[in-house]
This record gives structure tokens, sequence and C-alpha cells, in this order.
């Protein structure tokens, strides 16, 4: 159990000890080191999508009471795959009144946010690409830069339905990366500390979910809005808006969005994971196990969410946000902070 | 030369580059556009200098919510003819004559500024002494933030929804 443990670990510490041997800088070492964490993570994302878009899919069916894809492989596990080839074979459309560049751009930038967040996240016990004091914080900023990419492709389309989408979809983050910052908040002020190792550190004996329930309710409706899926799925509002800010979209570039919104996908499930559900701590299993097994268990709610409930109005949206979510985080944090007072008057 | 010089001397191009396009590009979104390429270039530049703080915030409260709103207005107000958004001044040699007065004004004050040159090595962790400072010694410049934060918010609420549908 010790050898999967640290197997991760091990590679890193094997790739250092031969670098060492062939007598090379510190400093490029620590490039290398991070060029295959990069490469991991890279490794990480794809794999995720292959397994997520198939997920999905057999989600919906199993819902739907139909057999999702069954013909490709085992239980149509190939179908992915397939449907990759075909869409990078597609030719690649640009409108003729399209803003050109920044209908080009936006696609791949959308991506660059969603692979910034996994550089802070620990996957298992010493296993984090870069161990950042203010790492939260940084997930959070890297995740407003979301909506800059989204305006990009709804403005840059020349289309109606596409910059409506856009709008809507800029309006949605803004307003909901409120109340996640807020929810978030309480957890931080229990472990006085923004670095997500020692976020998870402190959740050694007792899941913050436990003590922050409200906390963690608040967190998973932003979060679902933050990342634009159903129930909130309103900015790609196909009986409104044909397909908002994809409309204008074809081939690899619509699929780079897709897979953006599957990174995001899991980005956040794991950060759900590492604030709520104690990270990478559990019994028996290996730390990254554990981890992955959380993870997916929440990437499993949010997809039986997003195809159980029907989409929300788009001005019950805004009300639910400011006059629901916001407030109630509020009241969250007063009670968490008059709660962190009483347990040190209690204990000390 | 340095590493970090090296990437010091890159970004600083980046950001002049994207901060001139801001000026010179005919389409207001387009210049929009390129601030938000600017406020990243600065981060950057934070990052540098080990303020990770500090470049977290210029991402989240420039970038993300800033460069956001003026899209937005921008896009609000626009005209026919979107290659035409950004005026231009005629008075471009009067601009350019002032501009350089300034640089000079500039320069002259970081070069003969009596710098405060500590030894001690920078904090590791600068969250919690800002928090602290925050609610201790400038707690008055904070609650004024705080107060003109909100009066801008009524200001803009009334600003779209009309006073007497409020009162």
């Amino acid at each position: 159990m010790d050898v999967l443990e640290n197997l991760f670990t091990n590679i890193a510490l094997y790739a250092r000890n031969l670098l060492m041997e062939w007598s090379v800088s510190y400093s490029v070492i620590e490039l290398v080191i991070l060029f295959l964490a990069i490469i991991g993570i890279l490794g990480l994302i794809v794999l995720d999508a292959l397994i997520l878009v198939w997920l999905e899919r057999k989600v919906v069916g199993f819902i739907q009471e139909r057999p999702g894809p069954n013909r490709l492989g085992p239980a149509g596990f190939f179908q992915t795959i397939a449907d990759t080839l075909k869409l990078l074979s597609k030719e690649d459309v640009v409108p003729r009144s399209a803003d050109r560049w920044l209908f080009l751009l936006a696609a791949p930038i959308v991506f660059v946010p969603a692979i910034m967040l996994y550089a802070v996240i620990p996957f298992g016990k010493d296993m984090v690409a870069v161990n950042l004091n203010v790492g939260l914080f940084y997930c959070f900023s890297i995740a407003s830069l979301g909506t800059v990419s989204f305006l990009m492709a709804g403005w840059g389309s020349r289309n109606k339905y596409s910059l409506l989408g856009g709008m809507r979809t800029v309006a949605q983050m803004i307003s909901y990366e409120i109340p996640l910052l807020l929810s978030v908040l309480g957890v931080v002020m229990i472990v006085g500390s923004l670095n997500l190792s020692d976020i998870v550190s402190a959740q050694r004996n007792v899941w913050f979910i436990l003590i922050q329930p409200v906390a963690f309710v608040i967190y998973f409706i932003a979060a679902t809005a933050e990342l634009n899926r159903g129930p909130f799925d309103l900015p790609e509002g196909e009986q409104e808006l044909v397909a908002g800010v994809y409309t204008e979209y074809s081939g690899m570039r619509w699929a780079l969005f897709f897979l953006a919104e599957y990174t995001n996908l899991v980005a956040t499930a794991a950060l759900a994971v590492t604030l709520f559900f104690g990270g990478w701590h559990g019994p028996w299993l290996p730390s990254w196990m554990w981890f992955f097994i959380k993870v997916y268990f929440l990437i499993f709610i949010f997809m039986l969410v997003k195809w159980t409930y029907p989409r929300i109005r788009v001005d019950h949206l805004m009300h639910f946000g400011w006059k629901f979510l916001i407030p109630l985080s509020l009241v969250n944090l007063v009670l968490t902070g008059v709660g962190i007072e009483i347990y040190r008057v209690m204990g000390g | 030369m340095s590493v970090s010089a090296i990437v010091f001397w890159i970004i600083a191009a980046v950001i002049l580059g994207s901060a001139i396009s801001v000026v010179t590009a005919h389409n207001l979104v387009h210049a929009a556009f390129f601030m938000v390429l600017t406020f990243f270039g600065v981060s950057g530049l934070y990052v540098l200098l080990e303020a990770d703080f500090l470049a977290v915030v210029q991402i989240l409260i420039y970038v993300g919510a800033v460069a956001v709103l003026i899209v937005f207005g921008v896009m609000l107000t626009q005209r026919k003819e979107m290659a035409q958004t950004n005026a231009f001044s005629r008075h471009k040699w009067v601009a350019a004559f002032l501009v350089i007065l300034l640089q000079i004004l500039f320069g002259y004050a970081v070069t003969h500024t009596p710098w405060l040159v500590v030894d001690e090595a920078a904090p590791d962790t600068t969250v919690g002494l800002l928090g602290e400072m925050m609610l201790t010694e400038l707690v008055i410049p904070f609650e004024a933030v705080g107060i003109l934060l909100l009066v801008a918010v009524v200001g803009a609420i009334i600003l779209t929804k009309g006073a007497r549908r409020i009162l």
C-alpha cells in the first residue's frame, strides 16, 4: 500500500535524483519537476474529459430511461474518442462579419484559467504543484477570468444570440461570484489560512461540511451557476438563444469550450472536496485515490442536479442570487464568527 | 542578464505595448480588451516582486471586475460604426508635449525620493498583516471606502430603476 500511496511523489523523487546524478543545476531541476507536474495535470484533464463526457451521457440516459451511448467499446466508452476525432477533422468556420481576432482567440483563452486552477489543488499527500500561501484566493481570482473569454466570444461572433448569451453569462458569473466567495470565508475563518494544504490538514479529525453545512449548500449552488451548468444554463438556453455564446462556433473551437466546462467542473469539485470533505484524508486507500473518489462522487451529484431540475428563469436567477444567497451567506459568516468566539472562550 | 531581468523586460514590453494599443485602437471594445491585458501584465510584475497577494488582488479586482464593467459600459453605449468609437483628439502635439513633461516629472520624483531601504527579508504571508492593519490602524479609510461603494451601488440602482419606483 505504501508503494501506491507514494507512487507520484516517488516518481518526482526519482526524476530529481536522476537529474542530480547528471549534475544539473538546482534551478533547472526545479523547472523540470514543474514541467513534469504540468504534464501530469494536462494528462489528468484530458483523461477526466474523456470519462466525464461518457459519464454524463450515461447519467442522462439513466435519468431519461434510455441506454445512452452503447455501440462503441464497453458500454459505449469509446464514443467520446470517435466524437473527438470527428470534431478535430471538421472545418474551422469563421463568420464573415465576425470580429476575427476576438472570435478566434476566445476559445483558447477560455481554457487558460481552467488549467491554471489545477496548479494549487492538493491532489494527495505532498501532491501539490505550487504550494501557494494565498491558494484559495488565487483560485477565485483565476476563476473570475472566465468572464473575459465569454465576453470575447459573445462580442466577437457578431450575432445577437451570441451577444445576449455572453451578456447573460457575465451577469450570472459576476452575481454568483459574491455568494461563492462569502460561503468559503467561513472555512477560512476557522482555519486562519488561505493555503489549501493547511485547510486540508485542519480537517484531519472532522470534515468542514459538518461544521459549515450551510456554507457548503451555498457553495454548491453558486458553483453550479459559475459553471453555467443546469439548472443555471441560461447562457446557452436552446429554447431562447439557439446556443448562446457557442452559436457560431464549430469543430475544435466548440469542443474547446466544452472541454473547458469539464475542466472547470473537475476543478470546482476538487475545490469543494478540499474545503468541505477533508481533501485527501481517508482510511486504508492511498490519499490521491480518496481524493478522486470524493471528486467523482461530487461530480455525480452535479450531474444528477443538472438533469433533474428545469432551467431557472433569468429574473428569478438574479432574485435568487442577490436576495437570498448573499444575505444567507452573510448570516452564515456572522454566526461562524460568533461560534469561533464562543469556542475560544469555552476552550480557553 | 539574470532570468528575472529577462522576465521583467518581457512583462514590461507586454504592459507598454498593450497600454499603447488601448489609446491607439480605433475600436473601443478592442481597447477595453487591451486594457485587460495591461492589468494582467501588471499583476505579472507583482508576481515577479514576490507580492503574491497583491498580484491575486490585481487580477480579481481589475481584470475580473473593472474590465468587465468597462466592456459592459462600452457595449451599452455603442454607435452605429464600432470602428469609430474610440474618439481621437485633434490636439495630439499638445498632448504629446504634456505627456513628456509628466514623464520627466515622474522620473525626477522616482530618482530623487529618498527610498527607505530595509535589510529584513520580505514577510512570507502578508494577508494577515494587511487584514489586521485594515481593522486597526486604517479602519477609518477602510470604512470610508465601504460607504463610498455603498453610495455608488445605490446610485446605480436609482439610475437604472428611477427614484420614484423605489421610494
